[in-house]
């Protein structure tokens, strides 16, 4: 019994035990539903195995929604905690688990993947590609990423959860302050999601600029796909730096070496700061195809080509590259002296220059455009003002010499939630409404779509615009209750209101694909939107192949001058097509590698050293395997082009 | 092909500027000198002696890709210069 204590929860609670029964019963009934249906072979061959770059995509999103509604859970639990005072629903260590894990949970293993499915469905469709450059790494990603997920979120439940932050600070997240298993599961665990992150970037940027259809030049790209670049490029930049971090964190941890420990020449600050110097440009990993989504849609939506490409460009390559100049004012309180905040507060205030630059021409995109209010439209244009509170409130924190009155307080709080959820929830899900028909083959409901977008945006200021009060009287963030005679109470209670009506907004979004699943018309056009770039060029939902021919492109909207200016695309007959062949060993892989970060959250050595060896055994395998895909033969190519044209 | 086109030319140039860096930096064991003096001949002959590497005997620039490689090269530089360089002025240089 004594090698079973380790997994015991140091600091269980009935909501615990009853988490436990939940994921073993949902555990037992998804098995006995495959079972009794004799959907194994088809979950296999379709899915698990599948290198297809947009049934990859689907994964990545079906796992962000259900990772977003794990976060949000947490953020209903914290928000009910804090609306009234002195409240008992949580303690203090359970308070601290739950704001952790949400932080973690919201950024890592909701927000990233939300892009990267984004991206994985539609960057090969807008450059006229077949698939991305490496498909098996890209299945390879995607399955770290879930592992590295499900390793995070079985913390609760064995072993304990991170409790010291979602930025990890030492030395609390030392072994002195955080003595359980928790710590060790936010470095494995994000280690895991992080090496699938890095090949995703190495992966878009290869198929970015060697796969696209001929004539596209990189001036010529869609704006989604520019975003996408940029984005991978900062990736490749900037996760080194996480994964060096972490394997320092785990090294203190667990080797008790002293890079962060505050004695023995080890420097704590050391871990705020490189976490930062990943962090910072994380933000704009999140935001930039964010900003992609806003131009794809607006221009859509505004009837009229994007204002001002170039600058569009040039303004994410500049963002790109300020983003790693920024860092420190994420603690411009730590004791630095006057010139080094200064520094960072002037290199911060000039970020916002290219993000200025952006927001004008999506406005003057808007202006003397045709606007058509759809439920991504709708986003998009609530996105703007919500976007520019929290924005405002950045410059605020800008300022060093300021931020010394607003730091770790629930204005910061406030400040990046209005950030976040505007700036990248939003454009997830008005990318998730448009290009929804493209995956699936029917639309979503508008009125049901429109209603959330109204529900979440209202919402979003009823819960986030009383913070900015309350943080602005004292009220510090990651503290678990409070005494009535702060006054804070009725702030926190209106929050709790706007987090109860978040949770209806996002309810709602469930409704709507269960209606629009059930009720929504299935013969719509390829282009139900009447947009601009190149996936709308094929059917809907997308052969395997993506294009039966590959399209010739002569200007940045060849498929909108093909519509109106009858410019012939497609040329030729169709030839035979090369495909990648479909393969377990990404998904065996990340299963082994599940294995391989439990045995290093519990120190078990001998297990690990094992799954190291299996690691390695897989690597060899794939370096001495004959793989040369497979080809799909024009017969059956008329022959599904026939099938998908008949359906419309 | 006469012999000019068969001699490695560039090759040699940098096995014997590989040469003389490494001697460069062995002099740093042999002299007699302080720590920071030391530190700056070994930092800058290893410089010199990755790019070296880089261009002569890992073909940086002999291909259609010459722009990606190089653009990436000093991306990849100006990042890592910028974030030692923050490191130290946060915590040491700035620090009260």
């Amino acid at each position: 019994m004594e090698f079973f204590e380790r997994f015991a929860v140091p600091h269980p609670s009935p909501a615990i035990y009853a988490s436990m029964v939940a994921i073993g019963l949902t555990v037992i009934a998804i098995l006995a539903g495959l079972t009794y249906f004799k959907k194994w072979g088809y979950l296999w061959r379709e899915w698990l195995t599948t290198v297809d770059h947009k049934r990859i995509g689907i994964m990545y999103l079906i796992s962000a929604l259900l990772m977003l509604f794990r976060g949000g859970a947490d953020a209903i639990m914290m928000r009910a905690q804090l609306a009234v005072p002195e409240n008992q629903l949580l303690d203090a260590q359970h308070y601290n688990e739950i704001f952790t894990t949400h932080g973690v949970v919201m950024i890592i293993f909701m927000a990233m993947p939300f892009i990267m499915g984004l991206m994985n469905f539609v960057v090969p469709l807008q450059i006229g590609a077949r698939d991305v450059a490496f498909p098996r790494l890209n299945a390879l990603s995607f399955w770290l990423f879930f592992m590295g997920a499900m390793l995070f979120n079985i913390s609760f439940v064995v072993g304990g959860s991170p409790d010291a932050g979602w930025t990890s600070y030492f030395p609390l997240a030392g072994t002195e302050f955080s003595e359980s298993v928790g710590s060790n599961y936010f470095m494995i665990a994000i280690q895991i999601a992080g090496l699938g992150t890095l090949m995703t970037g190495i992966n878009f940027i290869t198929t970015i600029l060697k796969m696209r259809a001929p004539g596209m030049t990189l001036m010529k790209m869609p704006m989604f796909t520019w975003s996408a670049l940029i984005t991978n490029a900062i990736i490749v930049f900037a996760f080194p730096v996480l994964t060096v971090l972490l394997a320092m964190g785990t090294m203190d941890r667990l080797f008790a070496t002293n890079f962060f420990t505050t004695d023995n020449g080890g420097m704590d600050m050391l871990w705020a700061n490189l976490f930062w110097v990943w962090g910072h440009p994380e933000v704009y990993i999140l935001v930039l195809p964010a900003f992609g989504v806003y131009s794809e849609v607006i221009s859509t939506f505004a009837r009229r080509n994007l204002y001002g490409y170039k600058s569009m460009v040039a303004s994410m390559v500049i963002i790109s590259l300020l983003s790693f100049l920024v860092w420190a004012h994420h603690f411009f309180t730590m004791g630095q002296g006057a010139l080094a905040n200064s520094i960072f507060s002037i290199t911060t205030m000039a970020i916002a220059v290219p993000t200025g630059v952006k927001i004008f021409n999506w406005l003057l995109t808007l202006w003397k455009g045709k606007i058509v209010i759809t439920t991504p439209m709708l986003y998009s244009i609530l996105f703007i003002p919500l976007f520019t509170i929290g924005g405002v409130t950045g410059v605020m924190l800008g300022m060093s010499a300021a931020d010394y009155q607003y730091h770790n307080t629930m204005f910061l709080v406030a400040h990046f939630h209005m950030v976040i959820i505007p700036g990248v929830v939003f454009a997830m899900l008005a990318g998730l409404t448009y290009w929804w028909p493209k995956m699936f083959g029917f639309m979503l409901n508008e009125k049901i779509g429109k209603s959330a977008a109204w529900t979440i945006a209202i919402s979003t200021l009823v819960a986030f615009m009383p913070m900015f009060f309350s943080g602005l009287d004292g009220q510090a963030r990651r503290m678990y209750t409070y005494s009535e005679s702060t006054g804070f109470g009725i702030w926190n209670m209106i929050s709790f209101i706007g987090a109860a009506g978040l949770a209806i907004g996002f309810a709602l979004i469930v409704y709507n694909v269960y209606y629009s699943v059930r009720y929504s018309p299935r013969n719509i056009s390829a282009d139900p939107w009447d947009a601009r770039t190149l996936e709308w060029a094929t059917h809907s939902p997308v052969p395997e192949y993506n294009f039966a021919n590959v399209p010739q492109i002569d200007s940045i909207e060849t498929f909108w001058d093909s519509k109106k200016k009858g410019h012939i695309m497609f040329k030729g007959d169709y030839e035979k097509i090369h495909m990648p062949n479909n393969s377990g060993m990404p998904f065996i892989m990340s299963c082994i590698f599940f294995a391989w970060g439990f045995s290093f959250v519990f120190a078990m050595w001998i297990p690990l050293i094992i799954t190291t060896i299996g690691i390695l055994v897989c690597m060899a395998l794939r370096s001495f395997e004959k793989d040369h895909g497979h080809y799909i033969s024009v017969e059956e190519i008329e022959e599904t082009e026939t099938k998908l044209r008949g359906a419309k | 092909m006469n012999l000019k086109e068969l001699f490695p030319r560039n090759q040699v140039i940098g096995f014997v500027f590989s040469l003389i860096l490494t001697a460069a930096a062995l002099t740093v064991y042999f002299l007699d000198l302080s720590f920071q003096a030391g530190m700056t001949v070994l930092l800058v002959t290893a410089f010199i002696q990755a790019a070296v590497q880089l261009v002569l005997f890992m073909h940086a620039g002999e291909t259609e890709d010459k722009g990606a490689i190089y653009t990436n090269i000093y991306y990849g530089v100006i990042i890592a210069l910028v974030t030692i360089f923050g490191t130290l002025l946060c915590m040491t240089w700035g620090y009260i």
